[in-house]
């Protein structure tokens, strides 16, 4: 276990060096000049260039940032932000976007674990029926619909939760963009919990169970969800990386200052911000990467026999 | 004496093919014949494909039967007989004789705040995202259907150079890819089908190469091979007719994911550009106005809301039909 986690480890270290060797390359290579060629002599631009260390080659810009990034220093931001240093705002984004996306996404596993739940323990009766009606349409209709709809009903017409995200008063205000964000991992997560659930429940195993006399919540808990949960952690997986794309919609949608927000700003805006393109393309992917080895390793440990696989084809 | 009966010909009746049933599950018959059967069994998948199907017909027809074009900004004479732009005007029926505050002029979904004709800009959207769906897809199910099945067929060393360059393409985020694309090219309808084309190509190259690495240990690849078949004959001539089924359920799914990135990009901002219009742009268009004019908003997000549902409907169809379970017949 421990050798297949330490391989997993620098595999992701490694991907995650080349990701940003690619980034850092494609962006040094972008024609065109970062000083506006008619208002700055050549001698200025020269200068300027020195100053920045543009004129060196670009392998040794590369090794010159790495050794930035390792002080946890992302640079300075050029026009967007009138060349104040990235790392602050960038912390300040990531902690309103983390707070919310945990939210969602245990408000998320959590209801779409119960909706799941009731719909395998009704199966077949009206209950079941609505929560399929309700995770289908969740999974196929965009959660920014959801989003705009719950927003216009809720802050608009009925003026009782706050339109904008609002960092002051954070607990009330994040509970719209958490729940809208969440819609589409509940619905997921309680189509797959209901699918799993059902298949165990029809297994040999659990009718043994039955059989010896076992029923209600010690069944449910010792016997069937211990394995309709195994898949379950899969399919969270991607989800978390979906909320990445739906953050940066809800930040737009609820003003929320966040790394999604940042984003936009860095590449919707007039000018392109390439310090912060660069910045947030090393944070999402190593969030991404980050989010992808975890997962794989809580996988392991779930299920004993993907750690048993893993030992017999070493 | 008893006499034999002898049966006569009115005794008899011709009871037509109408009753004779034979169990379609054990006869005989092609694959995809069986699989028709069962898709069209379904009534949520022939749900999904009349709700595309409608979308689809709107889509083509509606923009050419309309009387504005879809970026034309119209005016209108109002009750003083001024001629003004159509800004901002509420949906009319044609009929509702209380709703026509003008003479001449009538818009079903209402007009936009530049004085457009949403009606046909909605159709028109409709159109530009159902066209970049399924053009990138297609591209990707080629790219994607070659790459997996050439790793798979070869193997070895081939497969493990291949399958790397995957898990690292495969490990960058989209936004990241897309953000980069955004610093090399114009935002608009390119930047969208660039980004489609990266990362979509990636699940239907999987899909390729598992199926892959089943068909090709088979006898009839085998027999192939001993008749003296080279390589390309067999991967695109004998296994990939094989894997149609899984790939065409997987483009399915791709395409709520390619029409719902689209609307995604063009409402943060780096999607289709005025006056062009998508589903996305008008939805950002919308969402602009929602406290005002909430109707704008509508006509788009069902339209979205219809396609997204219909496709979904259409792949869980596909799927059931491809591997249809014991219990389903």
């Amino acid at each position: 276990m421990a050798k297949y986690i330490t391989k997993r480890i620098l595999m992701s270290l490694l991907t995650l060096f080349l990701i940003t060797f690619v980034l850092f390359v494609l962006i040094r290579i972008m024609p065109g000049d970062p000083f506006p060629v008619e208002r700055m002599s050549a001698e200025m631009i020269l200068q300027k260039r020195a100053e920045l260390g543009l004129d060196k080659p670009i392998l040794i810009q590369f090794s010159d940032y790495m050794s930035m990034l390792m002080q946890g220093n992302f640079g300075n931001g050029t026009s967007l932000y009138n060349g104040a240093p990235i790392k602050p705002i960038l912390i300040k984004c990531m902690e309103n976007s983390f707070k919310i996306g945990v939210i969602s996404i245990l408000f998320g596993t959590t209801a779409g674990l119960f909706l799941g739940i009731t719909a395998a323990l009704n199966r077949g009766k009206f209950l079941d029926g609505l929560c399929t009606v309700f995770s289908i349409l969740g999974v196929c209709i965009p959660s920014y619909v959801f989003m705009i709809f719950l927003q216009y009903f809720f802050s608009y017409k009925i003026p009782f939760f706050p339109y904008f995200f609002d960092p002051s008063r954070f607990l009330f205000s994040s509970i719209m963009p958490s729940i809208s964000l969440s819609l589409f991992t509940v619905s997921t997560v309680a189509r797959f919990t209901r699918n799993e659930m059902v298949e165990v429940m029809n297994s040999d195993y659990v009718k043994l169970a039955e059989s010896k006399g076992l029923y209600g919540f010690e069944l449910i808990r010792k016997h069937i969800l211990r394995n309709a949960l195994i898949p379950i952690v899969t399919v969270i997986a991607p989800l978390v990386v979906d909320l990445m794309t739906g953050a940066m919609v809800m930040e737009k949608i609820y003003g929320v200052n966040g790394i999604g927000k940042l984003m936009v700003d860095a590449i919707a805006g007039e000018g392109i911000d390439y310090n912060y393109v660069l910045a947030l393309g090393i944070v999402f992917s190593a969030l991404y990467i980050g989010i992808m080895l975890i997962l794989d390793i809580l996988y392991g440990i779930i299920d004993p026999r993907i750690r048993i696989a893993a030992k017999e084809t070493k | 004496m008893n006499k034999i009966y002898t049966p006569q010909k009115e005794d008899f009746e011709f009871i037509g093919e109408r009753n004779i049933n034979i169990d379609l599950n054990f006869a005989s018959q092609g694959y995809w014949k069986g699989v028709a059967i069962h898709f069209l069994r379904n009534k949520f998948a022939v749900t999904g494909v009349i709700l595309v199907g409608i979308i689809i017909l709107f889509a083509i027809f509606a923009p050419i039967l309309s009387s504005y074009s879809y970026q034309e900004i119209i005016s209108i004479t109002d009750s003083s007989g001024k001629e003004i732009v159509a800004k901002s005007l509420t949906p009319q029926i044609a009929d509702s004789e209380s709703q026509k505050i003008f003479s001449d002029k009538t818009f079903i979904f209402g007009t936009d705040d530049m004085g457009r004709d949403l009606w046909t800009r909605t159709w028109q959207g409709a159109r530009v995202s159902l066209i970049i769906a399924f053009v990138t897809i297609f591209i990707d199910m080629l790219i994607g259907t070659s790459y997996g099945l050439i790793s798979g067929y070869f193997g070895g060393t081939v497969d493990n150079i291949m399958q790397r360059f995957i898990e690292i393409a495969g490990s960058i985020p989209t936004l990241v890819i897309i953000s980069i694309l955004a610093v090399f090219m114009e935002k608009g309808i390119g930047l969208v089908i660039a980004s489609l084309l990266i990362t979509e190509w990636i699940g239907m190259s999987k899909i390729a190469r598992a199926e892959c690495l089943k068909l090709k240990e088979r006898e009839y690849v085998l027999a192939s091979r001993t008749l003296g078949a080279g390589n390309f004959h067999i991967i695109f001539k004998q296994i990939l007719p094989n894997t149609i089924g899984p790939i065409i359920t997987q483009v399915m799914f791709s395409i709520p994911v390619a029409i719902f990135t689209e609307a995604f990009l063009s409402f943060v901002g780096v999607g289709i550009v005025l006056p062009q219009c998508s589903i996305g742009s008008l939805i950002e268009a919308g969402f602009n106005n929602i406290t005002i004019l909430p109707y704008q908003i509508l006509p788009p997000i069902s339209v979205l809301a219809v396609l997204m549902l219909g496709f979904n409907l259409i792949g869980d169809g596909f799927r059931e039909a491809l591997a249809p379970k014991i219990e389903d017949m």
